[in-house]
């Protein structure tokens, strides 16, 4: 059904692509698997139309095809659903439907039929969804369906979800799953493009790997185990479990006494009576469903909300009275939790993104000035010890990789040498590869005994490298469990809002 | 009742070219570019229309050749932002630095630096029989020059294409997030180029009007701030024609209020008089400036691939 042949693509300074064959049959679900920055959202932007390719040809049916456009792929059958949502929010979805059709109604904008077609659609392939409805008003999972619809609507026969999992909830995985199965029964082509192992293993018929731009091959899913795929995707065996040093704790380095935030206007606590503990070469992970008081837990402790009532005592200071350059300037490190909004400045060079911290202490220059000898040097030894894949250290933080962006971060945020790290959501939307790397660091620094806070949402995460746990439901810590001592069905019920002393 | 008729009736007529400029510049906007250089643009395309009737005879040559001015103005800004990607900003400030000097020495070159009025043909009033007769609005509505009605009829017309068409839904798209545009086809450099030629044949028009039509005469500098006025006016009214309209009428209303005031001869001490638009101004903009949306992309050059 389709063929790419020898695909290679340049962008200035990156070989994205390099000699990469795929061959998809008609009817089959076939994924896309590789880390980030592997060349997989490229490849698919050519088969799209929206990168040319440097060299290489695309069969379509046995037929040799050229795209100048989105607008070429798209009239041969092609849809992309985009990992960033090619939406617009003050837009209704009919009209987002219809931008750039060539509507048979002339001059009007035939609305009427556009949105009977979609009703027609979405009930064909039983997904819900308000045709009428603004965009902005649907939440995350009913966009992506805008998205696919919108794809059909255009006359797609071969569907391209770029990491379609990464926005949703384990639940609207499970609907999109099934989605994917009544397109494949209809006949429909669907390319999943995706770096998660059980999810490529669970949905997809034949699967291609990709590994730094180049196709490593193509396998029957069935013959492959999640161990098969993470060797073929990373290049090396990866170890699914971590190895820890016996448990050296020291004194208590942070200690919170019933630290309390109000909500603005009434209603709930965001934060209620939290006390807890962390100890010098202890990792205390926070687990809990997003949004349940852990942003704000993480805000009040780095000085950006300074409302909080309660203690939290840090080496004889008073966190929540602190400044928030007090605070980073006595040996706390904070690895925001997002890097791209909160954790970087990505249109600046690597350089300063490395200094952000600590520009003004006197570390990287005198009187005012900054000494950009001794700035790059340090930035090209912290590239170099952690291995962060870039052309360069003027290279701009939003040219990196997501997983490369993230050890930027912590690759400054470490350099510190921190007696307290706060990291939350250290590994969100990274690899195997970045996990287990960053991973490693967070305990390289527990053995060193630094105390380190880990807020998380993955409990795979949390169960693997904590000391201690403590689960928070609705600004509370429901209670303080050891790894070794629970079970995954005892944290999800005190994620669910179940008292530890009720359920034990 | 012959006040309230005579200060509708110049109201409708002053906020004319406000009107024009603003429809061109919301039409401009929505493709997502930022053009602050209606000033120029109008400031030439009233010289232009001078010139153009002077020498032909007729006033819809001068038209015409405001018109065209404008169109190639918005060509020359649509080139610099849309192909060369550079700072909007910086072009529509060239644009009205340009305008400025280009239509002060055209001026000087063409007519001399005479005290004697060139005369030329202009617009005059056209009554439209019936509707004119309505009592108290009639004659102040529908006994306009046919550059009013056109601007006034415009509101519809754009607001059609703007909202209820297929192109008119490319162009906002595009000015929203072109990226979502040019993946499902619409070809976004095309469209930009398009708006900004249109639009600021829009805003040319307006300045015709100014000197063939509200006054019958060139002056250097005469614009007097109505291109920026205009860019107000796009925020106040939200980003729609309606809107627009709406927001050029009220601030032209403050103007026109202040001067029949000042020479009725009221007790009011002048300088209260003419503190009047500026309070309108303050006014309207609390009232309407909030949940004023922008298009998304708004002044951000877009690059493709």
């Amino acid at each position: 059904m389709l063929e790419m042949k020898n695909i290679s693509k340049q962008f200035p300074g990156v070989l994205a692509n390099e000699d990469v064959n795929l061959t998809v049959n008609k009817g089959e679900v076939h994924a896309l698997l590789g880390e980030n920055g592997a060349g997989k959202s490229t490849l698919m932007n050519i088969l799209c139309g929206l990168y040319k390719p440097t060299s290489g040809e695309i069969f379509i049916e046995g037929q040799p095809v050229k795209f100048a456009s989105a607008k070429d792929s798209m009239s041969i059958g092609i849809g992309m659903v985009h990992q960033h949502f090619m939406l617009i929010p003050t837009l209704s979805v009919i009209e987002n439907c219809l931008i750039g059709s060539k509507s048979a109604g002339g001059l009007k904008l035939d609305t009427r039929s556009a949105a009977k077609s979609l009703s027609e659609l979405a009930k064909k392939y039983s997904m819900n969804i308000d045709p009428s409805a603004l965009v902005s008003s649907l939440s995350v999972g009913e966009m992506q369906r805008v998205e696919i619809i919108k794809a059909l609507y255009r006359g797609a026969r071969i569907l391209i979800l770029d990491e379609p999992t990464a926005v949703l909830t384990p639940q609207e995985t499970n609907e999109l799953f099934k989605m994917i199965r009544g397109l494949k029964q209809h006949g429909f082509t669907v390319l999943f493009i995706s770096h998660k192992l059980n999810e490529v293993k669970e949905i997809s018929d034949r699967v291609t790997v990709l590994r730094l731009g180049r196709a490593i091959g193509t396998y029957d899913t069935e013959d492959c185990s999640v161990q098969d795929l993470a060797r073929l995707m990373v290049g090396r065996d990866v170890k699914f479990t971590v190895d820890k040093k016996e448990q050296q704790t020291g004194k208590a380095v942070l200690s919170l006494k019933g630290v309390s935030l109000l909500r603005k206007g009434g209603g709930a606590k965001l934060l209620d009576d939290i006390s807890l503990d962390v100890h010098a070469g202890e990792i205390v992970g926070i687990a809990g469903v997003d949004g349940n008081g852990q942003a704000e837990l993480v805000e009040c402790l780095t000085g950006i909300i300074c409302e909080a009532e309660g203690e939290a005592d840090y080496c004889g200071k008073d966190l929540l009275k602190c400044s928030t350059r007090e605070i980073m300037s006595s040996g706390i490190s904070h690895i925001p939790q997002d890097r791209q909004r909160t954790g970087l400045v990505m249109p600046m060079p690597l350089t300063e993104n490395f200094i952000l911290q600590d520009y003004y202490t006197g570390k990287f220059g005198k009187h005012g000035f900054l000494d950009w000898k001794s700035v790059g040097e340090s930035s090209d030894r912290l590239i170099r010890s952690f291995s962060i894949k870039a052309p360069g250290k003027e290279e701009l933080a939003q040219n990196l990789s997501g997983g490369n962006q993230q050890k930027v971060v912590v690759a400054r945020e470490i350099n510190r040498s921190p007696r307290l790290i706060i990291a939350m959501h250290p590994t969100r939307g990274l690899d195997v590869g970045a996990i287990e790397y960053i991973h490693g660091k967070l305990i390289e620094q527990r053995d060193n005994g630094a105390a380190v806070l880990l807020v998380s949402t993955e409990m795979e995460e949390i169960l693997k490298i904590s000391d201690r746990i403590a689960v928070m439901y609705e600004g509370r810590i429901m209670g303080i469990v050891r790894p070794k001592e629970t079970t995954a069905e005892k944290m999800g019920l005190m994620m669910g809002g179940n008292d530890l002393a009720k359920i034990s | 009742m012959n006040l309230i008729s005579g200060y509708l009736a110049s109201d409708i007529r002053m906020a004319t070219p406000i009107l024009f400029a603003g429809l061109g510049l919301l039409i401009i906007n929505r493709s997502g570019l930022l053009n602050i250089g209606a000033e120029g643009t109008m400031l030439v395309s009233t010289l232009l229309a001078v010139v153009g009737s002077y020498y032909s005879g007729s006033v819809w040559v001068g038209l015409l050749c405001a018109v065209i001015s404008g169109a190639l103005m918005g060509l020359l800004f649509a080139f610099f932002t849309v192909t060369v990607k550079a700072n909007q900003i910086v072009i529509g400030a060239a644009l009205n630095i340009l305008g400025s000097g280009l239509s002060a020495t055209l001026n000087r070159i063409i007519f001399g630096v005479s005290t004697t009025v060139t005369r030329f043909d202009a617009f005059t009033n056209i009554k439209i029989p019936l509707l004119s007769d309505i009592p108290l609005i009639g004659g102040a509505l529908f006994n306009q020059m046919i550059p009013v009605y056109a601007a006034f009829l415009l509101v519809p017309a754009i607001s059609y294409y703007l909202f209820r068409t297929q192109a008119g839904l490319n162009l906002r798209s595009v000015g929203e997030n072109p990226r979502v545009a040019d993946t499902l086809g619409v070809n976004v450099y095309r469209l930009q180029y398009m708006s900004a030629i249109i639009g600021s044949a829009l805003i040319a028009a307006g300045g015709a009007y100014l000197s063939t039509g509200l006054v019958s005469s060139f002056s250097e500098e005469m614009v007097a701030g109505r291109g920026y006025i205009a860019l107000a006016a796009v925020v106040f009214g939200k980003y729609k024609p309606g809107g627009v309209m709406l927001a050029s009428l009220i601030f032209v209303a403050g103007n026109v209020l202040s001067n029949i005031l000042q020479v009725s001869g009221t007790p009011i001490p002048y300088t209260l008089l003419t503190m009047i638009p500026y309070v309108l101004t303050v006014v309207a903009l609390a009232a309407f400036a909030k949940g004023a949306v922008a298009p998304a992309s708004l002044g951000r050059p877009y690059k493709r691939g």
